[in-house]
């Protein structure tokens, strides 16, 4: 009975309208793409949740580790110069 | 060789509001403590079906039975999206499956109450759903993400359960005396099974203080018990139903007091002495069985359809 586990995990990623991001909503089990996608649409669209649907098998995503967080997000840390309000703009300046 | 240091870290970003996610570190025992929530509330959403199920083909009308279809999916899709976010805990589908089989695990022990009457689609809706509603609003603030998440989405859901229950009593409500008392009957049933749904009182409840320090928990037990009994009552009243509890009485400060629980009866249903608890469980694995061998094809037939794209 140990493999008897519903199929495979699939993660799902619904854009609510056209133009907008895809956001994951949860997940979904399915031996299949057709079965995945027919899963995620009953479960997570029941009330017109949206227009289009992303399948990801959950084996498939590479993620980054919470532990090296600090460390691999660092060098953007020490880098100020890339947001705008770095900038010291004349006095008066508009429109900019 | 869980240290004080990462301890006092993990409550530092719990105290700081900071949602736990699946691979963040975790005491051993926050896990355990979500395992056994999270999929307890997942067999119940589950388990749930079945009192329901008990007059789908019996519903009064197109209208009251296409409801009761969509409101039964709903409660197996908030089961689904339980069992996926208790499954990012490193625990498979199938083992919380064979759990609640086992008895190792448990279901909302309300759903081992019968529904004998049409009424009790009302009541369970209303009620049953309504006091779900009061608990899972508090606990979309809970501290892991996951769980959390899956409460926005159930909570979204959860108030068309509440309304078409509500709908159904008040319309029986202004009906012939006979519909009447069948909906006070029914009101009778679940009032107070719905009340112990929140559990034993504070004081009684052993492992509260440490999912509330944990951000597990929100709010306590009677707090959530009595907010549910609050919005309740003036409800029973406007369709002209009478809370079935002689003592409750309302209080200059607006809450109502009402009389204690009947304990016994909570902990001996909970210890499957209830009216429905084998009859709940047989019918669960059954349908289980009964599927396998769908479940065995469609993995024959995913197989065959990867190595056709190999």
């Amino acid at each position: 009975m140990s493999t008897d586990n519903q199929g495979p995990v699939w993660e799902v990623f619904i854009q609510t309208k056209a133009g907008k991001p895809y956001r994951h909503v949860g997940a979904v089990h399915a031996y299949d793409k057709e079965m995945a996608m027919e899963n995620a649409r009953d479960l997570y669209t029941r009330r017109s949740e949206g227009t289009a649907i992303w399948l990801v098998k959950a084996e498939d995503i590479v993620a980054s580790q919470p532990e090296d967080m600090g460390a691999f997000f660092e060098p953007s840390n020490d880098k100020p110069y890339r947001h705008p309000t770095f900038y010291v703009m004349p006095e008066g300046a508009k429109h900019i | 060789m869980e240290n004080q240091k990462r301890l006092d870290e993990f409550q530092a970003k719990i105290d700081a509001g900071i949602k736990i996610e699946p691979k963040d570190w975790m005491p051993d025992k926050y896990r355990q403590t979500l395992v056994r929530q999270m999929s307890q509330h997942a067999h119940s959403e589950v388990i749930g079906m079945q009192p329901e199920a008990n007059w789908l083909t019996r519903a009064p009308s197109l209208r009251a039975k296409k409801i009761l279809m969509a409101k039964i999916q709903d409660e197996g899709g908030h089961g689904l999206y339980l069992y996926c976010a208790a499954e990012t805990l490193g625990v498979s589908r199938d083992q919380y499956i064979q759990w609640l089989h086992e008895g190792k695990s448990k279901y909302a022990s309300v759903f081992n109450y019968p529904s004998p009457t049409w009424a009790d689609m009302g009541a369970i809706g209303w009620l049953v759903d309504g006091a779900a509603i009061v608990n899972q609003v508090s606990l979309q603030r809970t501290s892991y993400g996951p769980y959390a998440r899956a409460m926005v989405r159930i909570c979204k859901e959860e108030s068309f359960h509440q309304r078409q229950g509500y709908e159904i009593m008040a319309e029986m409500a202004k009906g012939t005396p006979e519909q009447k008392e069948m909906a006070q009957e029914a009101l009778n049933r679940w009032w107070w099974p719905s009340l112990m749904m929140f559990g034993p009182h504070d004081k009684e409840s052993s492992n509260s203080g440490q999912s509330m320090k944990w951000g597990i928990k929100l709010e306590s037990n009677d707090d959530l018990r009595q907010q549910f009994i609050d919005k309740t009552i003036p409800q029973v009243e406007l369709i002209g139903l009478e809370v079935p509890d002689k003592n409750a009485k309302l209080m200059p400060n607006g809450s109502y007091k009402t009389s204690d629980i009947d304990w016994d009866e909570f902990w001996n249903v909970i210890k499957g002495n209830g009216p429905c608890n084998s009859q709940r469980l047989k019918h669960h694995k059954k349908a289980h069985d009964d599927g396998a061998w769908v479940r065995a094809a469609a993995e024959a037939y995913g197989k065959k359809q990867m190595e056709l794209v190999d």
